[in-house]
Order: structure tokens, then C-alpha cells, then sequence
């Protein structure tokens, strides 16, 4: 008996693995220690504990345990890179490059630093969610320390080209930041044959806690530093002061070291079940999948159905947990800015569906989504005065719509 | 956000869903909300042209399920009155029977203007002046 709803939202979070959990109970009661209190054996235990759990995360990105910063999260680390960079790098330059569908952490932070100065070059992708090297050198200028590219998407999973966006850079002596949140995990991030001097990601999305996450700063060839953005204690290299949250890096530690034996083969037997959940749901008429196809992470995929509205289409599917690109709760309606800056018409972002895949996510499952999202698609199109007018031949941009 | 139980049951059990043919003299035809805004409305009345009283009433939306349920509410209310009557049915009594929460009332806003435009499109056909609509939403 399959239990409702199924979870199928996993690039918003992931459950926790239960051995995740089980390599955090002890950490919370017996050995709650401060990894900072150097004198006693409390202090002791908490320090190899994070020790251990700092090699288990550096050794997923093939990165030197010196380079893990720890920090609350994905948020505070994009916050971390970018406006540390920028106060670091201030003499050098005020220029930095992104692109116009990352995160809101990162476009919002690029906001902040501009009213500080910063001088801001947000790219706009392909049509398929990506930049190219070739886009990102063209933007360089001779103020440019710093620039920040996705690994790969949250909303539609298209994986950028950062190897070549980071050798590219490294020649040009401009720092490049990733936000990795999605892609650590899933799929190979090597910071050294990827030429990344700073990487964002962070606990929840790959089975570990919330709560926890790390930024990734590169320590030679070169020497990258930021500043700190918290004062006190000067933890963490003196770049992210705060008592270490133990339990939390632990459980993150846990969950890299599962995500390095088992993201080769989860990432195959997700990618299968993804295709066939795609190729089942593209059997219905005029539906589109969003961003690349080749170039994407193993578990996503975003599909608009066109003439139908996401929002009511998320309550018709009711028993799987989605997203929609579609915002209808606020006075604008505005549709997914990444599906917008994409080029989408406004009515395909707001049609469309993220379907995020995990660890715990069975064929059986799949199967169900399968039937259940192509009920309420060909339901809700029956009563769409849009499907109708598709359906009788009308081109919808011929008629006046009245704005509201 | 959760749903109303009654924005529910219409939206699973809609009333009223389909097309009256909008070439007919006595149907009047409303089309409000654009698909980039996320709402589009369809409504439609076919009125005795005698009695001034709506005989049916159909609608077909594309939007969220507060819209859809705003909708189909009103071509419940329409049926069985005069469009005189029809003229009076304000957004708010809509919110009000489907408890839509404040992010929401544009969709009462738009069934409301879908009723009008519905009422003017016949008006037209009979070669009455439309009326204009001077409230002031929100």
C-alpha cells in the first residue's frame, strides 16, 4: 500500500537518512561537548568528531580538510562567498559576474553589494539554462574578481559547464564561486579539476540535516580568502566565527560519506526512474520539458503543461508533494524568474511542474505520479477556456487579454 | 496554503463546467484575465430575452483553484436571477462564501468582472450601452 502523499519535491530538501541519524544521537546527549573547549575530554571528543566529519566533506569535492568552512547553510555560505570576496578583493576590483536565474541567495547578495559599491554583471543563459565559458570570458573586464556560477540549476537541473568556466577563469586570474547546493551529492564535484576556489553546499539536500552546510575555500594555487561576515571566537579559520554545530556536522559528514560510496549507482537507477516519469508525462499533448535535457542532474525534471495553471494543477495533484513555477499567491502573479529569464512565455512558466526525485523515491511511486499527474492535466484542461481555444485553432496572442 | 472546504469541493466537483454557443443572440460571453497573469475566466449566461432572467450560465477557467472556485460559484448565483439582479453579485460576497484568504481576492475581483463583461456582451447584442463599471477594487 503506497503511502500519500509521495515526497517529490526532494530539491527543496531530503529526508534524512536514518544512518545519518543514527552517526548524530550520540552527539546530542553523551557527547555534547564544545569542539572549541580545549581542556577537557567533552572538548576533545566533540573536536575528532568534527575532525572526522570535515574529511568525510572535504574528500566528496576532493577537496584538503583545511579548505571546509563550516556554516548554518547553502544561504549563509553563497552570503559568505560572495560578500567576503568582495570586501577581501576590494582593491583589486568591484566587478562580479553572474547569472540571472541563480538562487536568491545569490542574486539578492549581488543586490546588497552593488549598494556597496560592487559592480554587478548578471548573464543571461542559454535557452537551455546554461552559460558557456565563452559567455562568462566575454563579460570579464579588468576590475572582475570574482565570478559566480551555479553548478547546476534548482528549478530545472541543467548543469553548468564549470570546469570550463573554471580553467577559463584561472587564466584570467578571476576567482570562480559555486553554488554547488544542488549538485553535491548527486553528481562529481571535484574542486580541483574543476578549478573552483569557493563552492556553497549544504547538508539537507543530500539526506544529511538541516541546519548545517559548508562553503569550500581554496587554500593554494591560489590562496583565496574572504572576510568573515560574524565576529567572535574566530572559528573556522577565522572566517566563520560561532560555536561549531557538532551534531549537525556529523550527520553532514555522515551523509557525504554515504552520497561518495552511493551516488554513482543512485544517480542511474534515479536517472531511469526520471526518464520514465518524463516520457509517460510527455505523452500528453502540449507539454514541454524546461532546460536542457542533456546536461542535467539525474533526479530533476521540470515540465510545463501548457493551458493549464500550475497553481490549480498542484492541487489537483494533491497526493505528490511538487513545485510549481507558478506564484499565484501574491498581488503580481509573477511566474518563476528562472523560467521567465529563460525565455518562457509567462503562461508556460506558470503551467509548470519541478519534480525532484530522492533516495527514497520507489517505482511504485513513479507510477502513481505517472496516473495521477495525467488525470488532473486532461481534468483541468477540460475546463480551460485556453485548451478550448488551442483546441479550436485560435492563437491565443491574437486576443486583447485584459491585464488585472 | 490551505484551502477553504468550500473553494475545495468546487474546484473537485466544478458546477456548471462548459461552452454555450457565443454566437447565439441571447448569450452573452465574458473573457477576463490574460494567461500571463496566471487566471483566465470564461463565463457565459444565455438569458430569456423576455423575462431578462439568466437560464444558464457555464464557465471554463484557466487558473489556481480559488479562481476556478470563484467561478463555478458564480454561475451557481447566476442562475434563475434577472441580469439586473446579476448586476448586484459583488466580489466580496464571493470571498466571503468561499472564505478566500487576502492573497486570493483577485480571483473573486475577476469572477465579478467575468459576470459583467458576461452582462455587457449580451447588452450589446441587443444593442443596449454597456455598462461601466465604476468600483473601485481592492
Amino acid at each position: 500500500m503506497l503511502k500519500l502523499p509521495i515526497y517529490l519535491d526532494n530539491n527543496a530538501t531530503t529526508a534524512m537518512d536514518p544512518r545519518v541519524l543514527e552517526a548524530m544521537l550520540p552527539y546530542f546527549t553523551e557527547y555534547f561537548g564544545n569542539a572549541a573547549s580545549r581542556n577537557h575530554p567533552f572538548g576533545w571528543k566533540a573536536e575528532e568528531a568534527v575532525d572526522y566529519a570535515r574529511e568525510q566533506v572535504a574528500n566528496l569535492i576532493n577537496a584538503n580538510e583545511k579548505e571546509i568552512i563550516f556554516t548554518s547553510g547553502a544561504t549563509e555560505s553563497n552570503n559568505l562567498a560572495l560578500k567576503g570576496v568582495f570586501e577581501m578583493y576590494r582593491e583589486k576590483g568591484n566587478h562580479i559576474i553572474t547569472v540571472n536565474i541563480e538562487h536568491k541567495a545569490i542574486i539578492d547578495t549581488c543586490r546588497h553589494l552593488e549598494k556597496q559599491g560592487a559592480e554587478v554583471t548578471y548573464l543571461v543563459p542559454q535557452p537551455d539554462g546554461r552559460v558557456t565559458a565563452e559567455q562568462v570570458e566575454a563579460a570579464i573586464k579588468p576590475n572582475t574578481i570574482l565570478i559566480s556560477v551555479m553548478y547546476a540549476n534548482n528549478e530545472i537541473g541543467c548543469i553548468n559547464p564549470i570546469r570550463e568556466i573554471g580553467e577559463m577563469a584561472h587564466k584570467h586570474g578571476v576567482l570562480l564561486h559555486t553554488d554547488a547546493t544542488q549538485s553535491v551529492g548527486k553528481i562529481p564535484v571535484d574542486v580541483i579539476s574543476d578549478y573552483i576556489d569557493l563552492a556553497s553546499f549544504t547538508g539537507h539536500k543530500m539526506y544529511g540535516p538541516k541546519g548545517i552546510g559548508a562553503l569550500y575555500v581554496r587554500r593554494k594555487n591560489p590562496r583565496v580568502k574572504v572576510t568573515s561576515q560574524l565576529d567572535g571566537g574566530g572559528h573556522e579559520r577565522g572566517m566563520r566565527s560561532g560555536t561549531l554545530n557538532v551534531t549537525g556536522i556529523v550527520g553532514f559528514g555522515k551523509a557525504c560519506e554515504l552520497a561518495m560510496n552511493e551516488m554513482a549507482e543512485e544517480g542511474v537507477r534515479l536517472a531511469k526512474l526520471r526518464d520514465k516519469l518524463e516520457r509517460e508525462l510527455l505523452t500528453l499533448e502540449e507539454s514541454y520539458v524546461n532546460g536542457s535535457i542533456e546536461h542535467r542532474l539525474p533526479h530533476i525534471t521540470n515540465i510545463s503543461f501548457k493551458y493549464v495553471e500550475g497553481e490549480g494543477l498542484m492541487m489537483g495533484v494533491k497526493d505528490i508533494a511538487v513545485s510549481s513555477g507558478s506564484a499565484c499567491t501574491s498581488a503580481s502573479l509573477e511566474p518563476s524568474y528562472v523560467l521567465k529569464n529563460l525565455g518562457l512565455d509567462d503562461e508556460l512558466a506558470h503551467s509548470s511542474l519541478r519534480f525532484g526525485l530522492g533516495r527514497f523515491t520507489t517505482e511504485e511511486q513513479i507510477d502513481f505520479a505517472i496516473d495521477h499527474v495525467k488525470t488532473a492535466v486532461v481534468k483541468l484542461r477540460d475546463m480551460s477556456p485556453l485548451w478550448e481555444m488551442f483546441k479550436e485553432g485560435i492563437d491565443l496572442k491574437s486576443i486583447e487579454w485584459a491585464e488585472h | 496554503m490551505a484551502y477553504s472546504e468550500k473553494v475545495i469541493d468546487h474546484y473537485q466537483n466544478p458546477r456548471n463546467i462548459g461552452t454555450l454557443d457565443k454566437s447565439s443572440n441571447n448569450v452573452g460571453t465574458g473573457l477576463v484575465g490574460a494567461p500571463e497573469c496566471g487566471d483566465v475566466m470564461r463565463l457565459q449566461i444565455q438569458v430569456n430575452d423576455e423575462t431578462g432572467v439568466i437560464e444558464d450560465a457555464k464557465f471554463k477557467t484557466f487558473g489556481c483553484g480559488s479562481a476556478i472556485a470563484s467561478s463555478s460559484l458564480a454561475t451557481e448565483w447566476l442562475k434563475g436571477r434577472t441580469i439586473n439582479d446579476a448586476l448586484t453579485i459583488d466580489n466580496m460576497d464571493i470571498v466571503e462564501e468561499l472564505a478566500l484568504p487576502p492573497v486570493k481576492i483577485h480571483c473573486s475581483v475577476l469572477a465579478e468582472d467575468a459576470i459583467k463583461a458576461a452582462i455587457n456582451d449580451y447588452r450589446t447584442k441587443k444593442g443596449l450601452e454597456p455598462i461601466l463599471d465604476g468600483k473601485k477594487h481592492y
